[in-house]
């Protein structure tokens, strides 16, 4: 993975040694909170219903063993011994006190992770398929080009007071499991004819209490000018944007208020001035980063057929497991092996200090010490040995992070919720919790097969409902709590908005609300349909009747 | 409002008229653009150095072919949180070669200092109990800059480059 050299290395020393100064002068008064608010989120600090809460960067979603100890580490000097993954692949600390915050942030950077723009109005953690690298099914490692667009965002000096924040996502696999039609920029990787590797760009995808799928603003782009088209549209944004209202300020509502036809000859004249200027990409450096990213020393291995054919014979348990949470590797013997942060009843995400010291060690034994991060909240042990696969699931199983869910209706995703969060207005973890444990048998959630649940405790959407196959979404309704479904939704792709399904739930009413959609859903699919397949050939009517009976389908 | 130019505290030589109903009949001047585009003629006749001010909704580029009748351009940072103006700086800096004074005004701070200096101002009307010392600071928080913009630092790419 990328390791940082002595301009990285200086350069977060430098900045950490700024906060402490920021903060120094905010405690002894020189700045006012409206001053610091900015400077602190800047630095990942944000100020919760109960505490500040740090959030901190895993970019593109690759961690080493030794960062995994020291968010341990953190979680258990400055915080209540557990972190919480989300779907920026970030991890959050709920609990944490600002004096010690610079001290948070040294930690950190002495392990080359930072907190750097993981908020504020400027450009947030590059985001990537937790696969990068490692797919099959993948057209080249997405993170040498995140990595190039990190290092460019961070104290980016025309860039750091945006209208807005602005999220940037890669996929390198024609599937995408980095939602980059969801982001201000996706970047989607091609081929062409040549064999050569470019980028199909989206702009002004986004959740949010507006949401929107992004649109292909171009539909190819040479890797070397990846910075300089970035930089053009993040320019006639920062100029352009709205920035008399903070609900109208993201670009995908400029970039569909003028549509995205106006939009792209705004950026493409920019371009035009720039792209072959300094921000030129040159070869060398992408080879630079690329050799950071080389594959580890794999053995030569054959697939292990017979062996894993036999341990899964054997054992039910595994056989559900394998099945479930190991994703195929393009390197023969090996194998991706997803850890779940959904076992039931758990809030999801959430993870204890010494599970992060655990998965830290499995990861040493049996992966080459990396970890990956997904935007779905779980972790990802991406080289692992298939003849260890059943010794590192009896590991995983005691650690209660086997849960064989992957991919499948409890396999949730969902915000922190009322419980911590200050936007919030209502608590998301206690539903998925509750919609958890309704689905526990193993073989109906099997049965019932692909299923995204994405839970929002606001219309922020941080647990991207929008895109869930259900969307569920808390609203405060005179002073209640109230749950809207959608249904529909997708990240990948094929992206989708979701559809409202009907007036919002109480909260006692979602599971049994969620139990008679998947019912019908059962009843009515054709042959090994998704849900969401089935959603999308049946419409909404057969769902809205059985949630809400007759009157609500007549009427 | 302490003068902050070139690193040094200096003197305003200019009156900034740009929000006066009239602007006084002799020194150096700055104004606003409507006053420019209303008073042209007068203005380019009174043989005093001109500024031009701009809102933070006010791009350079409508007035790019003036630029070289301006000693010196104002761009307004009505609330430190508006960011246009950096881009503005960029402009008039690396496309329209402005090379006279560029200088931020309005909610002028010191932890925006650093983006100012890379971005092409040269001088700054800064809010501050100690304008120089807060300069200084600002100067001395990073020596590792990712981003080439015209100020000529080397970024870190080019350093690994050995330079190039």
């Amino acid at each position: 993975m990328y390791r940082y050299d002595e301009f990285d290395a200086r350069f977060v020393n430098e900045r950490v040694a700024q906060f402490r100064r920021q903060v120094k002068r905010r405690l002894a008064g020189e700045l006012t909170e409206d001053q610091f608010r900015p400077l602190r989120l800047m630095n990942g600090l944000y100020l919760q219903l109960h505490a500040y809460m740090l959030r901190v960067n895993v970019p593109y979603g690759t961690l080493s063993s030794k960062q995994m100890r020291k968010f341990a580490h953190i979680a258990r000097t400055y915080d209540r011994n557990f972190g919480h993954f989300t779907t920026r692949q970030n991890i959050q600390y709920n609990w944490i006190k600002l004096e010690e915050t610079p001290d948070i942030l040294q930690h950190l950077a002495d392990v080359e992770v930072t907190a750097i723009q993981s908020s504020g109005n400027c450009v947030r953690n590059i985001t990537a398929d937790q696969y990068a690298g490692r797919a099959k099914d993948e057209l080249a490692d997405p993170r040498v080009y995140c990595e190039v667009l990190r290092q460019y965002s961070f104290l980016h000096p025309e860039f750091s007071y945006l209208p807005r924040k602005f999220k940037i996502a890669v996929t390198g696999s024609p599937n995408d499991r980095a939602a980059v039609a969801v982001h201000d920029i996706g970047l989607r990787m091609h081929k062409n004819q040549q064999g050569e590797i470019g980028f199909e760009v989206l702009v002004g995808g986004g959740l949010g209490r507006t949401p929107y799928i992004g649109q292909t603003i171009r539909k190819w782009l040479a890797p070397e000018h990846l910075l300089s088209y970035v930089e053009a549209i993040l320019r006639v944004y920062n100029m352009l944007g709205r920035r008399d209202n903070i609900h109208k300020a993201r670009i995908k509502i400029i970039v569909n208020q003028m549509g995205i036809d106006k939009y792209r000859e705004l950026v493409d004249k920019e371009w035009e001035a720039t792209k072959d200027g300094a921000l030129k990409v040159p070869e060398e450096e992408i080879r630079r980063i690329n050799a950071y990213f080389a594959p580890p020393q794999y053995e030569r291995l054959g697939d292990a057929t017979d062996l894993l054919q036999r341990q899964r014979a054997a054992d039910r348990a595994f056989d559900r497991w394998a099945r479930g949470n190991v994703v195929e590797h393009k390197v023969p013997g090996y194998a991706i092996v997803n850890v779940s942060l959904k076992a039931p009843g758990k809030a999801p995400g959430d993870i204890t200090a010494d599970k992060m010291d655990a998965v830290a060690d499995l990861a040493d034994r049996y992966s080459f010490g990396e970890i990956r991060v997904s935007h779905r909240q779980n972790l990802v042990l991406v080289d692992v040995k298939q003849a260890d696969l059943h010794a590192l699931w009896r590991e995983l199983t005691a650690l209660e992070l086997a849960t064989p869910n992957l991919g499948l209706l409890s396999d949730i995703i969902c915000c922190p919720g009322l419980d911590f969060c200050s936007l919030a207005n209502a608590r998301s973890i206690p539903i998925a919790q509750d919609i958890s444990q309704a689905f526990t048998d193993l073989d109906e959630l099997q049965k019932i097969g692909q299923f995204t649940i994405n839970i929002s405790g606001c219309m922020n959407a941080c647990g991207h409902h929008h895109v869930g196959h259900i969307g569920i979404l808390g609203v405060d309704k005179r002073g209640e709590e109230f749950f809207q479904l959608t249904l529909g939704g997708s990240s990948d792709q094929h992206a989708s908005l979701g559809d409202r399904l009907g007036p919002g739930l109480p909260q006692a009413d979602v599971p049994a609300a969620i139990r008679k959609i998947v019912d019908t859903y059962l009843v009515i699919r054709q042959h090994n349909e998704r849900f969401l397949d089935t959603y999308r050939r049946v419409g909404i009517e057969p769902f809205k009747g059985a949630v809400y009976g007759s009157e609500t389908q007549a009427a | 409002m302490a003068l902050i130019k070139d690193g040094k505290l200096a003197t305003d030589a200019f009156v900034d008229a740009s929000a006066a109903t009239e602007i006084p009949a002799a020194g150096p001047v700055i104004v606003s653009v409507e006053q420019w585009q209303a008073q042209r003629a007068a203005l380019l006749t009174r043989g005093t150095p001109l500024g031009l001010r701009l809102r933070s909704d006010q791009s350079p580029e409508p007035i790019a072919a003036d630029l070289p009748h301006f000693a010196l351009v104002a761009l307004e940072f009505p609330k430190f949180r508006d960011g246009r103006a950096y881009s503005y700086a960029r402009l008039l800096r690396e496309r329209y070669q402005f090379n006279g004074e560029l200088r931020a005004v309005g909610e002028v701070l010191l932890e925006q200092l650093f983006f100012m200096l890379r971005t092409g101002f040269d001088a700054f009307e800064l809010q501050s109990a100690d304008p120089l010392r807060d300069y200084r600071t600002a100067l001395g928080d990073f020596s590792v800059w990712y981003q080439p913009t015209g100020d000529g630092r080397p970024t870190a790419m080019q350093l690994r480059r050995g330079g190039r």
